[in-house]
């Protein structure tokens, strides 16, 4: 039953596109029919995969690079009070700059390479991850802290035992909006300027007219984002079981 | 293996409270609140709500600063830091650590490597043994305060606080837990504050109400016979009208009331 009803949901659209497609008469070029998609997919699997693994690469780099900076800043940022003023700043323009505005400069420093993609990656994802983490951090219950105060614990202590255990379950708030966010960083990066990777790709068979080639790389993408997602979600479920979980329907 | 209630070896500090203030610093609901907490036995703090008494016991545990002039004081004399364990009314237990973890918390936040064997000493004195291993999230409530409880004698200090500890749960949990508190605590010097006049006349051997607006002030009251008492014994019928009374500010403030011994 878990998967049957995102399965039906999935299996609905593709005949739902297919019959369009066929009514409306559509030109392949415009909107290729299902069939056609998948057929290119497997035809050119190994090209796709090969692009694909590039952008795989892009994302899980960004968001380890992305993560690590971000739980850092929300750590500096929950110890030391002074760091608070001069990292919220940073962490608000982070998020005021379109990161879309910046993929040209970041190319511009960065070369045709991976690194530009990862920085992008990086970028947007840093302050869901900093503001999630930041967040849960600032709200520890305080009778935790005022026990741990009557124990005689230092504030390195509290810190280690009480509130970074008791803010994981917004870091992973965060975390879980990162993976959601991450693989537009990286393409985007691609799109602005690249050799490879599936944003490149559909770039190039945009230019060839070829659209069933360019949404198979659509396809492949949207895949992997929901299995980046999925992985991550459900890992965090895993380590973090006294998370409070509201809904009964995803218990 | 010498376990809390006779980890003394002499008597504990009894607690004098001196001229505090209760309130904030902008508004000052009661002045000049002074008592002894006897040691070895219970004193237990009753009044209406937002007067300020879990300020009070949050500023004699250090967690809050004095408004000026207000003294407390171990009755040798010695400051109280260090020598206080604290028990609110929630549990406070972490969700991500077991029963034993939990009551071990003290010596893990110092860094210290905690007596395990004490550990499941005190989990088997509260009745707990068998949910050791278990997280918070799968116990009851009652278990729950019993893992504070067993926290709380794992620190071994000589005056315990307590807010409210028992309010949170049913009436049979709640007996339980006074009689395993009350039994377990013997040696300490505690204070409670509580809404609950029957529970204190059941535990307090002193019973300060602590009152604000007009006739700001308390009144004290020593209940007859000794503590832990039947709160439906006719006898305690004066006590709980003269509590009820000072409640609801029908008696003198900074009045005393001893029952007539019998």
């Amino acid at each position: 039953m878990k998967f049957l009803r995102p399965a039906l949901v999935f299996g609905g659209i593709l005949v739902i596109w297919h019959v369009a497609v066929s009514i409306f008469d559509i030109a392949p070029f415009i909107l290729p029919g299902p069939i056609s998609v998948i057929t290119v997919a497997i035809a050119r699997a190994d090209i796709l995969l090969g692009h694909a693994g590039i952008t795989l690469a892009e994302i899980l780099l960004g968001l380890l690079f992305g993560t690590f900076l971000g739980a850092t800043s929300a750590l500096v940022m929950a110890y030391f009070r002074q760091a608070r003023s001069w990292l919220l700043p940073v962490l608000v323009i982070s998020q005021a700059i379109p990161v879309f505005a910046l993929a040209p400069v970041l190319v511009l420093w960065f070369g045709y390479g991976i690194v530009p993609k990862v920085a992008m990656a990086t970028l947007i994802i840093y302050f869901p991850v900093t503001a999630a983490f930041y967040d849960g951090l600032r709200r520890t219950e305080t009778g935790w802290i005022d026990l741990a105060q009557t124990m005689g614990a230092s504030k390195a202590a509290v810190l280690l035992q009480i509130r970074i255990p008791a803010a994981l379950p917004a870091f992973a708030s965060g975390l879980r909006v990162a993976a959601a966010v991450a693989p537009i960083g990286a393409v985007v990066g691609e799109w602005v300027g690249s050799s490879a990777g599936l944003g490149y790709y559909m770039l190039l068979m945009n230019g060839r007219v070829q659209t069933a080639a360019m949404f198979a790389a659509l396809f492949v993408l949207a895949i992997m984002s929901v299995c980046i997602y999925f992985a991550i979600d459900a890992a965090l479920r895993r380590l973090i079981t006294w998370q409070p979980d509201g809904d009964p329907a995803f218990r | 293996m010498n376990l809390p209630n006779t980890y003394f070896g002499s008597a504990p500090p009894g607690l004098c409270v001196r001229n505090m203030q209760l309130g904030w610093e902008s508004k000052i609901l009661v002045e000049n609140l002074s008592f002894d907490a006897a040691p070895r036995s219970w004193t237990c703090l009753l009044g209406e709500s937002g007067v300020g008494k879990s300020t009070l016991l949050r500023t004699i545990a250090g967690l809050v600063k004095a408004i000026p002039e207000g003294v407390f004081e171990g009755s040798d004399d010695a400051p109280v830091e260090g020598r206080i364990a604290y028990m609110a009314q929630q549990d406070l237990l972490l969700p991500w650590l077991s029963a034993t973890s939990n009551v071990a918390l003290g010596a893990r936040l110092r860094g210290e490597k905690p007596d395990l064997a004490k550990v499941a000493e005190l989990l088997a004195r509260t009745g707990i043994s068998d949910r050791a291993m278990a997280k918070p999230g799968e116990m009851s409530g009652g278990e729950r305060q019993r893992v504070a409880l067993a926290r709380t004698l794992m620190e071994e200090r000589p005056i315990v606080l307590m807010d409210e500890p028992f309010s949170a749960l049913d009436a049979i949990t709640r007996t339980q837990l006074q009689d395993l508190a009350f039994e377990l605590l013997c040696d300490c010097t505690v204070v409670m504050v509580t809404h609950d006049p029957f529970e204190a006349l059941r535990l307090g051997t002193a019973i300060h109400i602590v009152r604000g607006g007009d006739n700001a002030g308390h009144v004290s009251l020593f209940p007859p016979g000794k503590a832990l008492r039947d709160p439906t014994d006719p006898d305690l019928r004066d006590a709980y009208h003269a509590i009820m009374d000072a409640l609801s500010q029908r008696r003198d403030t900074n009045s005393e009331y001893r029952a007539a011994s019998r």
